[in-house]
């Protein structure tokens, strides 16, 4: 049977190339089986002496079969855990035009500062006496967060972007019930180029979603917001640059014709690295906007975060920010954990959040200073736009030539007439040594390729990276199937087979034998 | 004898008596790619014209499958959640997603006929 992007959806044959060499390595690229298919179960790694005569306590419950873990050697172990990590493709072996919303750069001396021992080897439940110097960071960064959003207040707590958002939007779902009107206030706007987590975080906290189309230019027009508006309407949450890489011009009269409804504006500011030093979200009318610090402060982030969603809150809703939060303590500083006689809504972690990342945030805004933060947004939207105008005489873009912010947009238009889809496009990409870009992002526009450069590359970096879609482009257009339709082919593994992944995926290891028949 | 009506967001309802049978057209399918995943609605619920009736996922993206006209819904097509790759295989056949109660049939006049639909999707590229 073949699939839509017609490849056979059979083992045998979407599984890659035929074996070429007697052990299936090729060079020095060993081919690394699951950890549970190398050993036997009947041995071990660990010389453990056999225990003493005991009787359990299990009362009949102690395990009858094998607990059937792999036995390796230490040195077996350490093996099977490297060549995986030589299989990786970071931010640290090559380029990621995936941008920031993946991976970008992390200076090395965020993690030199983050491993300073009065930080990295600090426990939530020490006395707060002992961890002034922690407090006093946290409360450096709140500075710094407040200052670059002139907002009135912040919460550090939330543990990823969407958390953020999330907390975000129960402080204006606890603003609107103290004025009265969480029974009428149910309506929370959304454009239809929004990141998928916002009607996702409106609908978790009970709020029913509508969206708002965007104009033919790829922006949200104040008419088709206003259109919407009423008693009904608790905020709309809008993402400034928007997801299509362009700045939402309007956002100053779309947020005051918000606020004269009665509503809040949620901005989300997953794109705030573009603007930083540039535009406050303060000054735009915001009234709440989380913040990726791994987006716009180099924290580490897909699989090395973990991920932290500081939420910056207006002056309407900073009274209901979440627990806990800092406080002036005689001389030095106290987080205060407990609701007596303040409004927040409640608290969105367990303790005062990732610690580790605060560190790594305040390392970087740091040591680039005021000037270097603004340099760094201005330097993701120049190489962006460098993309766009090196590209922009064969790839189409959507929203016709225009200067972008810090990504740049095409669709798969120039495409047409050949039979290369956006999909092997991506996929030819690999075969040149770059991950690629985001594909089918923004949904609004078909066969979307979302270029995201940072302001990490450098011009030679840049140029090698546009000569490489230039070259891949002029194979397509002069109809050089092969390239595409096998992409990738010197991968490890050829071109995986992702709608039988997604319909039959197998999560779980099963013994050989049983996910033979289980594939069947 | 049924006949068929199409929204302007690729949904199709075959009409037979007061009963429609609600799926996505065969162009909905083919842009939407490998079908790998699909919602159903609840036996009995009730549906208002162009409100949220289904999602459907492939491996480009998740969609939501709109209500052509309000009704309730009577039936759905459960096989599907097994096999959702009927949907890409017989979209207007064994790919239907649900059959549901119309509640006024003067409101499939609104809705585009075969013919109109060709023309509409000549428009789209």
């Amino acid at each position: 049977m073949l699939n839509n992007q017609g490849r056979s959806t059979q083992p045998a044959e979407a599984h890659g190339a035929a074996r070429e060499t007697f052990t299936g390595n090729r060079a020095l690229d060993i081919e690394e089986s699951l950890i549970f298919d190398q050993n036997r179960f009947d041995t071990t790694g660990v010389d453990v002496d056999e225990p003493a005569p005991f009787s359990d306590r299990l009362g009949g419950m102690s395990r009858a079969s094998e607990l059937e873990l792999p036995g390796l050697s230490e040195p077996e172990m350490v093996r099977h855990y490297v060549r995986l990590s030589r299989k990786n493709y970071s931010i640290d072996t090559g380029m990621f035009p995936l941008g920031s919303c993946t991976m970008k750069h992390n200076p090395r001396l965020n993690e030199k500062m983050a491993r300073l021992p009065g930080f990295g080897d600090v426990h939530p439940l020490q006395p707060q006496s002992t961890v002034q110097g922690a407090l006093m960071l946290m409360q450096e960064l709140s500075r710094w967060l407040i200052e670059l959003t002139n907002m009135s207040a912040v919460a550090l707590s939330p543990k990823a972007g969407a958390h953020g958002e999330l907390a975000g939007m129960m402080a204006i779902k606890a603003a609107i019930a103290s004025r009265g009107e969480d029974q009428t206030r149910k309506t929370v706007l959304v454009p239809d180029s929004a990141h998928g987590t916002n009607p996702a975080t409106a609908a978790l906290i009970g709020f029913d979603v509508q969206s708002v189309p965007a104009g033919e230019d790829g922006l949200v027009h104040p008419a088709a917001v206003k259109e919407k508006l009423g008693p009904h309407v608790a905020a709309i949450m809008l993402t400034n640059p928007n997801t299509c890489g362009l700045f939402e011009r309007e956002i100053v009269e779309i947020a005051a014709a918000v606020h004269e409804a009665g509503g809040y504006f949620y901005c989300d500011g997953a794109n705030f690295n573009a603007i930083v030093g540039i535009a406050r979200p303060g000054d735009l009318g915001v009234d709440a906007m989380h913040i990726n610090l791994h987006k716009t402060f180099s924290t580490p982030h897909g699989g090395g975060g973990p991920g932290s969603g500081p939420v910056v809150l207006s002056e309407r809703l900073a009274a209901f920010a979440p627990l806990p939060f800092l406080a002036k303590d005689g001389e030095g500083l106290k987080l205060v954990e407990e609701r007596d006689g303040n409004q927040a809504f409640g608290r969105m972690t367990a303790f005062q959040g990732q610690m580790g990342m605060y560190v790594r945030a305040l390392s970087y805004i740091l040591s680039h200073g005021s000037d270097g933060l603004r340099q760094a947004s201005q330097d993701a939207v120049l190489n962006a736009n460098y993309v766009r105008a090196c590209l922009s005489d064969i790839f189409s873009q959507p929203f016709g030539d225009r200067a972008c912010m810090h990504e740049v947009l095409f669709d798969e238009t120039w495409l047409k007439g050949t039979h290369v889809s956006t999909l092997d496009f991506a996929k030819a990409l690999i075969d040149e040594g770059f991950h690629p870009m985001t594909v089918y992002f923004p949904l609004v526009v078909k066969g979307a390729m979302l270029i995201e450069p940072t302001e990490s590359e450098s011009r030679a970096s840049l140029d090698l990276f546009v000569m490489a879609m230039r070259d891949l482009a002029f194979r397509a257009l002069r109809g050089d199937e092969e390239r595409f339709a096998k992409a990738p082919r010197f991968s490890p593994r050829a071109r995986l087979d992702e709608t039988r992944a997604a319909r039959n995926p197998v999560l779980k290891w099963k013994k050989r034998e049983a996910w033979a028949e289980a594939a069947e | 004898m049924s006949t068929i009506r199409y929204t302007k967001d690729h949904e199709y309802i075959a009409v037979d008596g007061d009963i429609g049978t609600v799926g996505i057209s065969d162009h909905a399918q083919h842009a939407l790619g490998d079908v790998v995943f699909v919602e159903l609605p609840a036996i009995g619920k009730k549906l208002a014209a162009g409100g949220e009736a289904a999602v459907v996922e492939s491996v480009k993206a998740a969609s939501e499958v709109y209500a052509p006209v309000a009704g309730e819904v009577v039936e759905v097509n459960a096989a599907l959640e097994d096999t959702p790759a009927t949907v890409n295989e017989d979209p207007l056949g064994a790919g239907w997603f649900m059959k549901i109660r119309i509640a006024d049939k003067g409101a499939l006049d609104g809705l585009m006929d075969e013919a109109a639909y060709k023309e509409f999707l000549k428009t789209l590229d």
